[in-house]
This record gives structure tokens, C-alpha cells and sequence, in this order.
């Protein structure tokens, strides 16, 4: 093998989302030296902002067999591959008086086509299996639906790529191409952490960049015609719900309500936004409003039930026609050779799809980058777990690793699955809280920080869950930003942090500001600026 | 503040006074405290009982987190109702037999001489601490020979009913097994009030120590047993009494709240002894003729479930009444016994610390006695100081000219 330079590679990947980490763990798996380009934290787009839904694929049943097909396989990939990161809490597909019953055949039928098991179960069994669900239900179907932690899903794949080999670069952007003639052969990129420019080559460098991919090609000097989608979600501070509950119908705004963790979410809407909003996207009163009197359809009890925070995602969705809402656009995959289509060489994009479907789309792309380097290695990614991933559940984790774990160790078992043998967690200190709401304890912390590409307390947030809980920061942030000031050697920067922290998180409460949320935000901004000190034009 | 609503821990804001006011954290690191143990846990345990933690039999039920709970947290419910649902941990034949206190007191009193004497014998102990894991520096209380209800059917019950008004007695496991003095006295206050005694027809543990001992299923079934039970004295009663504080707690806001057993057709006929006294001493129902020469310097220990009902002022108030009373109010702080808690070898450090700072509070004062309504407090602070603990109701007994007062309310 030829040497390579510090800043050679055989591919380059834009974008730490989901579709990218999964890339660049493709890529490395199969022997490619690979670079991973991230310009903020990973999983800080789309990947990071959905229901973390475990699509048996029966949403799309009825209206895209393909990604109902898609989604199925997927699914039964990631529950094995992927364990430590879904919940398989399966879903029910209910009928409401409102809605039309006949539709229940129609959707069974469509589901059994493409490979999922759709089970037609008593209304009245429904509601003993689920009791917070609507009682006024006159049908429902059994589906595998799930859940998945995307954030963790995202960082495992990260992981996993740099265990075979791979640079990730994280607050890096591109800012432009290297050509050679009309082929790509690098990106120029500036380290937004450092101020520094670089250059980095490839023969290849896949966009996965999501609806920012749209930018990444226009540097390329490609046209492809994506259309920005927002989301609004709502997640409530505990789980309502033990299954994922869906309305059987075509889909609409606002009809899953999905238990992620210790939180469940309700969601989405579908409105289109310019390209400029989407870095800084704002759930507005109506937005709520909708997301609060839907959920209650699906579970009443979400009426009166405390809210955490609200946010809102882009779909990366690629534009076919001119549908004002995005609904009806195919969530299929979207690759682009970008040689043949437009003439400009080593360059490929990967798009649309979603979540459930992101190993897919690596490895599609990373096949497409394969054949273009000639190299016939396989893809694996079907059945290689991820690290942490096919070693039981955390029952079963938690019982190889401590002969009576503490629930502390149970916690941090059930987010990092088997790799929770390798975090020091006997001690008293070690398995002190750093975060109560969420069980992270300090060595949990530390291991993330160390090892996980963690610059700020966000970044932490999205590794740990630490700030996640229904303290929403209050009493956790404090206690990070003095384990990462240490680590860095940096009180100020820390102290800053902790001040974009709370600005963040604040962001998120926001457009719920009422009942036990605002007191508790009120209470936290009261601990911060007058116990702590952090001013209030910070 | 009290609220139906069933996702009650939302309500928390995690500002932890809880846990600042739990006497066990300090104490037992061990015990992740009220704050962890309850609203936070609960999420967890919501998600998947796994994450259910065994260390919760260390909360003393003592509910001194929901009186400090800012934002009506029913924290203590929501450990023991955890406790119940997911504890994988059978209750042992020690706890089943601290919990079983009819059980025990049945077997017992026919031999309380013998049991009282063999209790306290060092190679019992040995066997009670090795085998069963009851401590051996425990003391135990002592059996009495005749239960109060004998004693009262045999010398009380025909005099009750030449009284014009009357209340129900509801005497506990205490006064009928170990202690029949403290419902003499109540019977003579009473009477000497002009109100005549009723014992409930057949009452059963209030079933305080099978809750906290893993039993819920037991005190189930003595909760169904005693609402029944008390509905039935309600007509030509004006009041059902309890001499101890942790019965009237625990059939009164035990029953509903935490062994979802509907007690609404007795929970407002129930109340201590002392509050009905004071509600009548205060609006003028009864007059008290106290003995002229009745001389006490007393320290009142405020037991935790008083705390929680929020009566402790109406023992105290009764107390300062007395004429001659030299009256000291000890800092609250739980004593540290918890009723069986503090009996189980494995609590007996912790508990004999929670209890440290009021046994020193208790000596530096040196009254000439302690006063509290809870039978399980008085265990342990006469154990731990050598004080004498007596019941506000004894104390009335002693300090109450009884045939004046009787004179006065009984025209």
C-alpha cells in the first residue's frame, strides 16, 4: 500500500449526521482510509431533531411501498446491530371515531405486501396493553415499531469508524473544492475551533451533508433542488406511553406519539421554510397548539401533562414538484453521481431517505465510492453490530459487567450498552450524578469527554443525555461545565459554555413556558444568576 | 397542598429540600435520598422497572420530604409504592414478625412474664441478632400480661354508657400488648370529659409495619378489615380517637393514598386524642380542674407522622395548658427508630445516628421528662437517653384533678 500524507485520504465525507457517520463507518469498515468533516457537533441536524422513531415501515405502507420495504428490513438490521439503541417497544396503528375504519384493511393489506407483520387486536385489548391510549378507539393494529436514540446510534457509528481508521474532524467547515480539471480531489476547510484553514484530498468526497448538502453542491457548482421541511416535536417529561402510538390513517400533522428513553414525543408538522431559517429554527404558538390538541387524540392524558421542551428538525427532502407542504414528497433515497449527471468528477451525493434508513444509504453511497476506486471489498454493515451493540439488553449487560449493579451502572449500561465494561464505575465518586434526572454519573462524563469528540456542554448533552431531564440543566450544568473547565484548563471558556448552555436549553422551553416548566426555568435562572452569579445579559 | 393528580412527581422542580430534610442521608450513603429515591426514580422506573434500586428500604417512611416539599410532592408514597410494586426482596421471618404486631402480641401476652424476662437475656439477643438480624443493643418493649381489652371489658365497659356523649377508641397494638396503662389513662381523660368509650368492635393493626416491611397485601387486607370496622362505630360516636399518631396517620392518609383503599367514609371521623381535647377545651365544650400541686419540666419530642399530619400544636398546646408545666419544644428531628426500621441489625447504626442530635438536645436539658405521642419514638429515646417518655394523654391523667374535672363535665 502506497504512503499516505497526514492530509490524503481515499474519501472524504461531508456531514456528521446519521447518513454521514454511517458513510464514513461503511467506508472504513471496507478498508478505505476515510475522512469524516463535520462544521458543528455530530448529530446537530436532522439526525438529532425527529421523533428517534424505530419505523417498522407501516407509516408508508399504504403511500411508498419502497420505503416501507426499506424500512422493515432496516429495522430488523438496526434491533440487531444496533441494540443498545432501540427500544423495541412495538406500535399501534389506532382508529378513531373521526377517522374511517375501512382504512384499517387497506393499510393491513399493504403492510403484510411489504413484509410487516400487521396484526388487527380488539380495541379493548389495545387499551389493556396500552392504557394510556384514547379509549374511544374503535380499531387497532399491532405493528414492530420502536424506538432509537439517534444520538447514540450516530456516535456509535462514529466510533466505530474511528476504531477502523478514521479521521473525523468536528467544528470544521468546507468551504470549498479542490479541482483538478473538472474532477474533485479535495475540500479547503476552516477549523472553527482553531481559526485555521486546511486542505484535505481524496480521489472521492461524498455529500451527506442533509438539507446543507444543498449549499455543499452549489460549492461543488451542482443544482439539486432540495426543500427544506420543518418539524415541530414536543417531548414530555415522562413516558406517557410504553408503545408507539400512530394513527391509522394517511399521514398527517401531529400522529405519533413515541416513547424515547425516560421522555415521550409527539409530533410532527410539515411546513416549508427557506433555506436561511434553517440553522435557527423557532416553534411557533400555532405550531404548539396543533402538536398538544392532536397528541390528545392519541393520548388524552397529554393534555395535562408536563411539557419539557419544544423543537423542530429539517427534513432534507429532495424537491419533484411543487407540493406546498412536503408531505407527498417520496422519503426515498436520493444518489447522485455527480460525473454523470452533472460532469464533475469524485463527487457523490447522498440524500433524502431518513433515520431508519441511513445504513442503507451509506452503503449505497459506499458502494457507489467503491466502485469508483475499483475496490471490491463488501459492505458489512448488515451484520457487524456497532460497538456497544448485540450483547443482550441492559439487564443482560448490566449482569456481565456487576454481580448487583447500582442504578447508577444500570443507567449507564442502558446508554452505552456493553461498552459500559469499559467506563470505571465502582466507586463512590465514580458513580456520582452528574446529571440526577438522567443517572449520568461523573466517569460516564469524563469517558464521553475524553473520548467522544466532545467540545461544549450541547456536545455533551448529545452523548451523555446529561442536561436532558426535566431539570432541563438546572442542576447538572453546573457540575459539567466544571468536569469539561477541567478538562480543558479553561474556566472562562467553561464559564461561557455553561452560559450558551442554558441560553439553549431556555431556547427549547420557551415556547412551553407555562405551569411546573416555567417555575422550575424560573427557579433555575434564579440558582444561576443569583447563587452562581452568571449576569443576566449573559 | 394535596392534589389526585397522578403524575404528581411532575410537579417537582428539583430544588432537593427533600433531601436537606431526609434524616437517612446524611447518615447512610447508601440511600440515594428523596429526591433520587422518588420523583427522579420514578421517570426511570416508568421506562423500565429495572431500573427499580433496592436501596429504598433504607427511607424510614418517616415522610419528613413531603412536609418540606415546596410543590406537594407526595415523595414518601412514591418510594413506598415503588417499594411495593418492585421489590424483588420477600420480606424475611424478621420483618415478617416485626410487622406482625397481632400476630406477636396474641402469642405473646399469655407468657409476657416469661418473654419479658428471656427478651433481654444476652444469649437471645445473641440468637435474635445472629439468626433473625434484629440488633442486639436493641431493647425491646416489654409484653403485658393483660390485654387492654380485657382489662377494659372486665373494669370500664358497663360504666361507659352513662355517659351522654361518647367517642370510639381506637387503642392500636401498643396499648393492647405492651403498654394497657396509656388506655387506662385515655378512658379516665375521657371520662373525667364527660365522654364515655367505645372500642371498635374487633379493630386490627393499622398496618404500618407491614407496609414498610413489604407486606402490602397484608396491610391490604387489615385496612379493608378496620375502614369496615370504623364505619361501623361512626353512629353514637362524635369522634374515633387514636392515642398513637402513626395509627390515626396511617388509616387516615396511609389507607387512600398509598394502599388505594377508600377510607372516605371514616378518614374526618378520625383524629388523636389530643386534638378533640383541644377542639373542646378551645371552644368552650369542657372545663379541666388540674391538681393544685402538679410540678413537671417537660420536653416535647414531635414524632415525624405528627409532622406530616400537622396536629403536633394541638399536643403542645394541651401540654402548656397544664399549670406548673415548665414546657420545652425539642428541635424536630426524627428520633431515629422509625418503627421496625430501627429494630433490623442492619439499620441500628444509622439509626441510633439520626436520632444522636435529639438524645443530646434531650440530655442538655434534662427535664424531668419526655412527652410524645408515638410508642415507637418513646422506645428508642428511652433506650437511647434514660429518659422517660410519657403520652400527652398520661400526662393530662396525671396533672387533671380527675373527680373535679368529672364534677365539671358531667352535670
Amino acid at each position: 500500500m502506497a504512503q499516505y500524507k497526514e492530509n490524503e485520504f481515499d474519501v472524504i465525507v461531508i456531514g456528521g449526521g446519521i447518513t454521514g457517520a454511517g458513510t464514513a463507518r461503511d467506508c472504513s469498515l471496507r478498508g478505505l482510509r476515510t475522512l469524516l468533516i463535520e462544521r458543528n457537533d455530530i448529530a446537530d441536524g436532522a439526525t438529532g431533531r425527529n421523533h428517534g422513531l424505530l419505523h417498522s415501515g407501516a407509516r408508508y405502507a399504504v403511500t411508498d411501498q419502497e420505503s416501507a420495504t426499506e424500512c422493515i428490513q432496516e429495522n430488523m438490521i438496526l434491533k440487531r446491530v444496533a441494540n443498545h439503541c432501540v427500544d423495541d417497544t412495538s406500535g399501534f396503528f389506532i382508529t378513531l371515531p373521526e377517522d374511517d375504519l375501512a382504512y384499517q384493511a387497506k393499510f393491513v393489506e399493504a403492510c403484510t405486501k411489504a413484509g410487516i407483520k400487521a396484526e388487527v387486536i380488539d380495541p379493548k385489548e389495545a387499551v389493556r396493553l396500552e392504557p394510556s391510549v384514547n379509549p374511544d378507539i374503535i380499531g387497532a393494529v399491532r405493528v414492530p415499531d420502536g424506538s432509537v436514540d439517534p444520538f447514540r446510534l450516530c456516535s456509535s457509528n462514529v466510533v466505530d469508524a474511528k476504531l477502523h481508521g478514521a479521521k473525523v474532524l468536528v467544528y470544521t467547515e468546507v468551504t470549498g473544492f479542490i479541482f483538478e480539471g473538472t474532477n474533485i480531489v479535495g475540500v479547503k476547510v476552516h477549523d472553527k475551533k482553531s481559526g485555521e484553514d486546511a486542505e484535505y484530498r481524496a480521489p472521492i468526497t461524498v455529500n451527506a451533508g442533509g438539507i446543507w448538502g444543498h449549499h455543499i453542491a452549489e460549492l461543488a457548482g451542482a443544482q439539486i433542488g432540495m426543500f427544506p421541511a420543518k418539524g415541530a416535536l414536543l417531548i414530555f417529561a415522562h413516558r406517557v406511553n410504553g408503545i408507539v402510538l400512530n394513527r391509522c390513517r394517511k399521514p398527517a400533522n401531529a400522529d405519533i406519539l413515541v416513547p424515547g428513553d425516560t421522555v415521550c414525543v409527539i409530533g410532527t408538522t410539515s411546513t416549508k421554510v427557506p433555506f436561511e431559517e434553517c440553522d435557527n429554527m423557532r416553534v411557533t404558538p400555532d405550531e404548539v397548539q396543533l402538536l398538544i390538541s392532536e397528541g390528545e387524540k392519541l393520548a388524552p392524558c397529554l393534555g395535562e401533562t408536563r411539557i419539557l421542551r419544544a423543537y423542530a428538525g429539517v427534513r432534507p427532502l429532495v424537491s419533484a414538484d411543487n407540493d406546498p407542504s412536503g408531505r407527498s414528497i417520496s422519503r426515498g433515497i436520493v444518489l447522485f453521481d455527480h460525473e454523470k449527471r452533472d460532469g464533475i468528477g469524485g463527487f457523490i451525493t447522498i440524500t433524502g431517505g431518513k433515520l431508519m434508513t441511513y445504513r442503507l444509504m451509506a452503503e449505497m453511497a459506499t458502494d457507489l465510492v467503491c466502485e469508483k476506486l475499483h475496490s471490491a471489498s463488501k459492505c458489512e454493515t448488515r451484520t457487524t453490530p456497532l460497538p456497544g451493540s448485540g450483547h443482550g439488553d441492559v439487564r443482560e449487560v448490566s449482569k456481565k459487567i456487576w454481580a448487583n449493579p447500582t442504578t447508577a451502572q444500570k443507567a449507564t449500561a442502558g446508554r452505552v450498552g456493553s461498552l459500559a465494561s469499559g467506563i470505571k464505575l465502582k466507586s463512590i465518586e465514580e458513580q456520582s450524578l452528574v446529571c440526577e434526572c438522567e443517572e449520568v454519573p461523573e466517569s460516564e462524563v469524563d469517558n464521553a469527554i475524553k473520548n467522544l469528540d466532545v467540545h461544549n456542554l450541547v456536545d455533551l448533552r448529545r452523548r451523555t443525555r446529561v442536561g436532558m431531564g426535566t431539570c432541563q440543566g438546572e442542576l447538572c450544568a453546573c457540575r459539567a461545565a466544571g468536569l469539561l473547565g477541567k478538562a480543558q484548563g479553561c474556566a472562562e471558556r467553561a464559564r461561557k459554555d455553561l452560559v450558551n448552555f442554558m441560553n439553549e436549553r431556555w431556547k427549547g422551553i420557551f415556547p412551553i413556558a407555562w405551569g411546573e416548566s416555567l417555575r422550575e426555568a424560573e427557579f433555575t435562572e434564579w440558582v444561576y444568576s443569583e447563587c452562581l452569579g452568571l449576569s443576566e445579559q449573559e | 397542598m394535596k392534589t389526585e393528580n397522578i403524575d404528581n412527581f411532575e410537579q417537582c422542580i428539583k430544588c432537593t429540600i427533600c433531601t436537606v430534610y431526609c434524616p437517612v442521608v446524611p447518615v447512610n450513603p447508601a440511600y440515594p435520598g428523596p429526591k433520587q429515591a422518588g420523583p427522579d426514580g420514578e421517570r426511570l422506573r416508568i421506562k423500565n422497572n429495572y431500573f427499580f434500586d433496592e436501596a429504598l428500604k433504607y427511607c424510614l417512611n418517616c415522610k419528613r420530604c413531603d412536609v418540606a416539599c415546596p410543590s406537594g410532592v407526595r415523595i414518601s408514597d412514591m418510594i413506598q409504592e415503588a417499594r411495593i410494586n418492585f421489590s424483588k426482596k420477600k420480606p424475611k421471618l424478621r420483618d415478617m414478625m416485626l410487622a406482625s404486631t397481632d400476630f406477636m402480641g396474641t402469642m405473646a401476652t399469655p407468657f409476657a412474664p416469661v418473654v419479658n424476662a428471656v427478651l433481654p437475656l444476652k444469649p437471645v439477643k445473641a440468637v435474635l441478632d445472629g439468626v433473625m438480624g434484629i440488633d442486639h443493643r436493641r431493647q425491646f418493649p416489654k409484653y403485658t400480661g393483660t390485654k387492654f381489652e380485657t382489662w377494659f371489658k372486665k373494669e370500664a365497659a358497663d360504666r361507659q354508657a352513662g355517659f351522654k356523649r361518647h367517642i370510639a377508641y381506637f387503642h392500636g397494638c401498643y396499648v393492647n400488648y405492651n403498654y394497657p396503662q396509656l388506655g387506662k389513662d385515655f378512658v379516665k381523660v375521657m371520662n373525667a370529659l364527660g365522654y364515655g368509650v367505645n372500642l371498635i368492635d374487633k379493630e386490627k393493626c393499622c398496618g404500618v409495619a407491614m407496609i414498610v416491611n413489604g407486606m402490602a397485601d397484608s396491610a391490604k387486607k387489615n385496612a379493608r378489615h378496620n375502614v369496615n370496622a370504623l364505619s361501623k362505630a361512626i353512629p353514637g360516636n362524635e369522634k374515633i380517637l387514636t392515642s398513637s399518631s402513626t395509627c390515626v396517620l396511617t388509616m387516615r392518609d396511609e389507607y387512600p393514598e398509598l394502599l388505594k383503599v377508600d377510607n372516605s367514609a371514616v378518614r374526618d371521623s378520625l383524629a388523636l386524642g389530643t386534638k378533640f381535647i383541644f377542639s373542646l377545651i378551645d371552644s368552650g365544650k369542657v372545663k379541666l380542674a388540674f391538681k393544685k400541686d402538679y410540678k413537671a419540666r417537660i420536653a416535647y419530642h414531635t414524632p415525624c407522622h405528627l409532622e406530616k399530619l400537622g396536629w403536633g400544636v394541638f399536643s403542645t398546646s394541651v401540654l402548656k395548658m397544664i399549670p406548673g408545666v415548665e414546657f420545652t419544644l425539642l428541635d424536630s428531628n426524627c428520633c431515629g427508630i422509625s418503627g421496625t426500621y430501627g429494630f433490623k441489625k442492619e439499620n441500628y447504626d444509622a439509626s441510633q445516628a439520626i436520632g444522636a442530635p435529639l438524645f443530646e438536645q434531650i440530655s442538655r436539658i434534662n427535664p424531668d421528662f419526655v412527652a410524645c405521642d408515638c410508642e415507637t419514638c418513646k422506645w428508642q429515646i428511652e433506650m437511647s437517653t434514660g429518659y422517660t417518655v410519657k403520652n400527652p394523654i398520661s400526662i393530662l391523667a396525671e396533672a387533671l384533678d380527675l373527680e373535679e374535672t368529672a364534677k365539671l363535665n358531667n352535670q
